[in-house]
């Protein structure tokens, strides 16, 4: 086996090409993890406390309200993680970051999870206001179609043995899906609109006031943290599982020899 | 109806029924993400015990030795 | 003739030989417009109502089992990669197998539709709008589930994972299609505001999907 050997010592590149090395991104997570972890509990404890606590009920629909701020962060959220997916997907594809197929896989679950966080705490909020659970709105039905679609990757990825070629597969299918969410959401808008429900129901007021607002925020950036904290980890974790993955191989490669 | 000093108004089951499934999901992303790490370095001590390590790993212990 | 009429050739003659060529899809058809009446109930009015939206679903379920074969069968045999070594653009090929696809196994459907449209008691300005949209719409149901097809060009079975990938992404088609047909029949919007975005997403579909298809296939391996 060829071994590359320099006598000079390279110097390690830097920014997002220096944590291609996956020793280093692993050294990384080790070292920033539990601030991260400190920092999202921290915010979401906040968050929480003045989402239950310090805001003040809508004066249409009262404490339920309160819901709004598990929904909104959620599905800003659920869009996020797409965003993420297309960005590593651009890596896996035009750059070859080797870390972006790791991203990409990782960031996936997360997502889908959020995505159907965002649909069930919809139609929780839906059945005292609207009197049903499910509602063929624009938005419900853009994110049910955004649920689907995180579905069929996590599917993709599963059905490729080689992860090299699901990750490629992956990033195609992820970016023809980021050019179509913004379609499928124009599109659910006009279907939407055509069939107005009888009665539509507006949050309180023209504007959020800023004791519902500030709160909303806080969660969103609760929300946010707690998705970079769980990815970071779950790419962690990904490593590890692609290291095993290549020791047992080498394992049956020397049991093949012998 | 009142919980935990917060009155919950007519809808309290709703409100509360969100909160749990957050927290049941939001739990489960968390309990996902460290039971696959425990399980990941259990596998990679168990193969380093049964002398498989990768090629940098080996050649650091070797040349300790 | 020149390299990319001949592979049109091919693709055409391998349609219509296989499978049962263009009159499977048809018959799928066919049978799902049968089967409806038996799940919604006869109610004719009912039937009328919706019949457009049953029309444009069973073109959409026929159009993809015809699809997910499409690459595949090439992988098999090893034409795959002699295509992928022709000097013209992947891209080129791809909308040329489209286009075969499109005429044997699309253009029947496009056909059948008015027909179906007497079982389903679809007045004569419905039944020409749904064949209109499904003109227009039936290539970009094509060159999307290419897009699918590709993905899943060497799994064994890939046919569901296909429509699980591309029915989120024919979604706006299939909205545009029977929105259009809708308002031709009753609606207060005219005919050609959802027909001209119905056409554009096609358009785009094509300049789009082309593209996907052959980053998907480059990267098979």
């Amino acid at each position: 086996m060829l071994e590359t050997t320099s006598s000079l010592p390279k110097a390690a590149p830097s920014g997002l090409r220096g944590l291609a090395n996956p020793t280093r991104f692993l050294a990384l997570v080790d070292a920033t993890l539990p601030w991260l972890i400190g920092i999202t509990a921290l915010v979401f404890a906040f968050g929480l406390a003045q989402a239950l606590f310090v805001a003040p009920e809508d004066y249409q629909q009262g404490a339920t309200v309160k819901i709004m701020y598990l929904h909104v962060p959620s599905a800003w959220l659920s869009m996020m993680g797409w965003t993420v997916m297309s960005i590593a997907a651009l890596g896996t594809l035009v750059w070859r970051h080797p870390l972006a197929d790791v991203a990409a896989k990782t960031a996936a679950p997360i997502g889908a999870a959020l995505t159907f966080l965002c649909l069930v705490t919809g139609s929780l909020w839906g059945r005292p206001m609207w009197g049903t659970y499910w509602v063929w709105d624009a938005r419900l039905t853009s994110v049910l179609v955004l649920f689907l679609m995180y579905l069929g990757v996590i599917a993709l990825w599963h059905s490729v043995e080689d992860q090299a070629r699901a990750a490629r597969a992956a990033a195609v299918l992820t970016l023809v899906g980021a050019v179509n969410l913004p379609i499928i959401k124009f599109s659910v808008d006009w279907w939407n609109t055509l069939h107005q429900p009888a009665s539509v129901f507006r949050m309180g007021g023209p504007t959020i006031a800023p004791s519902i607002l500030i709160p909303l925020l806080i969660m969103a950036v609760a929300f946010t943290l707690l998705f970079f904290t769980l990815h970071l980890a779950a790419m962690r974790n990904e490593i590890l599982r692609r290291r095993v993955r290549s020791l047992l191989m080498q394992q049956a490669e020397a049991a093949q020899r012998d | 109806m009142t919980f935990l000093g917060i009155d919950l108004g007519n809808h309290a089951g709703f409100i509360i029924a969100s909160y749990a499934v957050a927290a049941v999901i939001v739990g489960g992303l968390i309990a996902w993400v460290m039971a696959d790490y425990r399980t990941q370095r259990r596998k990679l001590v168990d193969l380093d015990r049964r002398g498989l390590r990768r090629r940098s790993a080996s050649a650091r212990s070797e040349g300790q030795s | 003739m020149t390299g990319l009429g001949a592979l049109l050739l091919r693709d055409i003659r391998l349609a219509l030989r296989l499978g049962g060529g263009g009159w499977i899809g048809v018959l799928f058809f066919l049978i799902i417009i049968t089967l409806i009446p038996f799940a919604v109930g006869p109610d004719l009015a009912l039937l009328r109502r919706l019949g457009p939206a049953f029309l444009w679903i069973g073109a959409l379920l026929a159009s993809l089992l015809t699809l997910d074969r499409l690459f595949a069968a090439d992988h098999d045999d090893g034409s795959l990669d002699i295509i992928l070594m022709a000097p013209a653009p992947l891209e080129i090929v791809i909308v040329i197998k489209a286009l075969a696809h499109f005429l044997v196994n699309g253009l029947p459907l496009v056909v059948a539709a008015p027909v179906l449209g007497l079982l389903l008691n679809i007045e004569p300005p419905g039944m020409a709008a749904v064949t209109l949209t499904l003109m227009v719409g039936t290539p970009a149901l094509t060159l999307i589930g290419l897009v699918g097809a590709a993905l899943a060009v060497t799994l064994r079975r890939g046919g569901i994972l296909v429509a699980v990938l591309i029915l989120p992404l024919t979604i706006p088609v299939l909205i545009f299609g029977v929105t259009a047909s809708n308002a031709a029949m009753s609606g207060p919007v005219p005919f050609g505001t959802p027909f001209t975005i119905l056409c554009a997403l096609s358009l785009a579909s094509l300049a789009i999907g082309p593209f996907a298809a052959a980053a998907a296939l480059r990267n098979r391996e």
